[in-house]
């Protein structure tokens, strides 16, 4: 006797070619950065996790914005595919966060000699982490998938405005942390070599950044294919 | 004009609502006990956290005095949805004809005098314990912890909402909500201890300046969004 069984979900794991390539480039950006990248005159080799570190923060911080932005957005279009994109966007986000506050301690360690300060930018960073990583709890107790999106919609976008106080109120305090090379308004303070190697960093986290939230987001398709399967059978 | 009474306006409603969360509150107490208890336990126990020789009394006080308004204040906010969590009180509350900003309000209303009631006692068990004049900047720290406490009970209130009807909520709560109070206690407790030592408040214009934007941005958004939390 058969019984009517649903579909099994064509799936099989293949090769995640975008996921291959972001691990080729990075394993490019590390190779380029430790050997064919002169050592920083003052810092000396400590200076090399700057290529680790402001990559990470890059991508945190694009992570968070645009899982507030598709939170924002959600609540006009109820598009289940932006929902999907913030969940995945911000636990990526979380990874990479976590990356800068491990790799900033390391760094400042040598050159500031204290593992933390409770700078601007510092501050932000970790009450940025502490806030997605309470969004994630928050995903994982609701498991009503439209009040979902709907909850964790409200938190990004109060936590968009968040931002601005925490960092004015940290301001109030000290801050230690260096002004943007990068980004510095009278141009790049950096010679050239390092500058490349920077870019080429800075290439490879957005790509593996991009690879991973594909990748996750391919997840939680699945698992709303089955929740809705499951819903069906019942 | 049929003999229907018409709909209250929005405040005239969030007033009914705060009234009978106060009115609960009032009869049974518990709440307010646990949390008036909770406060003056941990000003108490954080006296001995410290060597009162090397840290004087008058720079601890204003760390204590605002984490333990925190932590109180969350207690009590976790409650007020908790109370419609009982025999579909909060449907029958939905289903009330008025705006569904005025239940945000009534239930924040309700949770600022909560919060303001604990205040009101903690404050002056700090002055005792910590052996702190307060009497000359009474005034001004009346003023800071109302402005303090809008912006702990708009972003307290919402997320309590939120939480009530998940599992994990009183976990959950302060997880969410911490965050938040960071713009809310770092001016809050900077402005007591400038007060403490017996500054005018005007020295601390820059702290208050921050609540002051925290608390309006706030307010108003929380109160705004308020309605995407509810199910209906």
């Amino acid at each position: 006797m058969t019984s009517p069984s649903p579909a099994p979900v064509a799936h099989r794991p293949g090769v995640d070619w975008l996921l291959f390539a972001a691990g080729g480039a990075m394993a490019a950006a590390v190779v380029r950065a430790i050997w064919f990248t002169p050592p920083e005159r003052l810092q000396g080799y400590a200076q090399k996790i700057f290529y680790l570190h402001v990559p990470s923060a890059w991508v945190g911080f694009l992570a968070f914005a645009l899982t507030a932005l598709c939170g924002g957005f959600w609540l006009f279009l109820k598009d289940p595919r932006l929902d999907r994109f913030a969940e995945s966007s911000a636990e990526v986000g979380v990874i990479f966060t976590t990356g800068v506050l491990v790799s900033g301690p390391l760094w400042g360690k040598p050159i500031w000699g204290a593992w933390w300060v409770w700078d601007a930018r510092l501050t932000l960073t970790l009450f940025l982490w502490f806030l997605y990583l309470g969004y994630l709890v928050l995903r994982g107790v609701v498991p009503e998938r439209e009040q979902r999106a709907r909850y964790s919609a409200v938190v990004g976008i109060l936590g968009a405005l968040l931002i601005p106080f925490i960092h004015l109120s940290v301001y109030l305090f000290n801050t230690q942390h260096p002004m943007p090379v990068v980004a510095n308004p009278s141009g790049i303070q950096m010679p050239p070599v390092m500058v490349k190697t920077f870019f080429l960093a800075l290439g490879a986290f957005t790509l593996l950044y991009v690879a991973l939230v594909r990748s996750r987001y391919a997840l939680a398709v699945e698992r709303d294919t089955l929740d809705d399967d499951l819903a069906t059978d019942r | 004009m049929s003999g229907v009474r018409a709909a209250p306006g929005i405040l005239a409603a969030a007033w009914v609502i705060a009234r009978k969360d106060l009115a609960i509150e009032f009869r049974t107490r518990s709440a307010f006990l646990s949390a008036l208890v909770l406060s003056l336990l941990s000003i108490v126990i954080f006296f001995f956290a410290w060597d009162p020789t090397a840290i004087g009394a008058a720079d601890l006080a204003p760390g204590v005095l605002w984490v333990t308004f925190t932590f109180s204040g969350l207690l009590g906010m976790h409650r007020s949805f908790g109370v419609e969590s009982h025999d579909g009180a909060m449907d029958a509350l939905l289903t009330a004809p008025v705006p569904r900003q005025s239940i945000f309000l009534g239930k924040a209303l309700a949770n600022l005098i909560f919060v303001l009631g604990v205040q009101a006692v903690a404050l002056p068990a700090v002055a005792l314990f910590y052996n702190l004049p307060i009497g000359p900047a009474l005034g001004a720290l009346a003023l800071l912890m109302l402005l303090a406490s809008i912006g702990l009970v708009a972003v307290g209130t919402l997320f309590a909402g939120m939480t009530a009807n998940t599992r994990l909520a009183e976990l959950l709560l302060p997880v969410l909500a911490m965050p938040f109070f960071v713009p809310i206690v770092m001016p809050a407790a900077k402005t007591t201890a400038l007060l403490l030592a017996g500054r005018p408040i005007g020295d601390a214009f820059a702290w208050l300046r921050i609540l002051l934007a925290f608390d309006l941005v706030f307010a108003y958004v929380c109160m705004l969004v308020f309605p995407l939390t509810l199910d209906d």
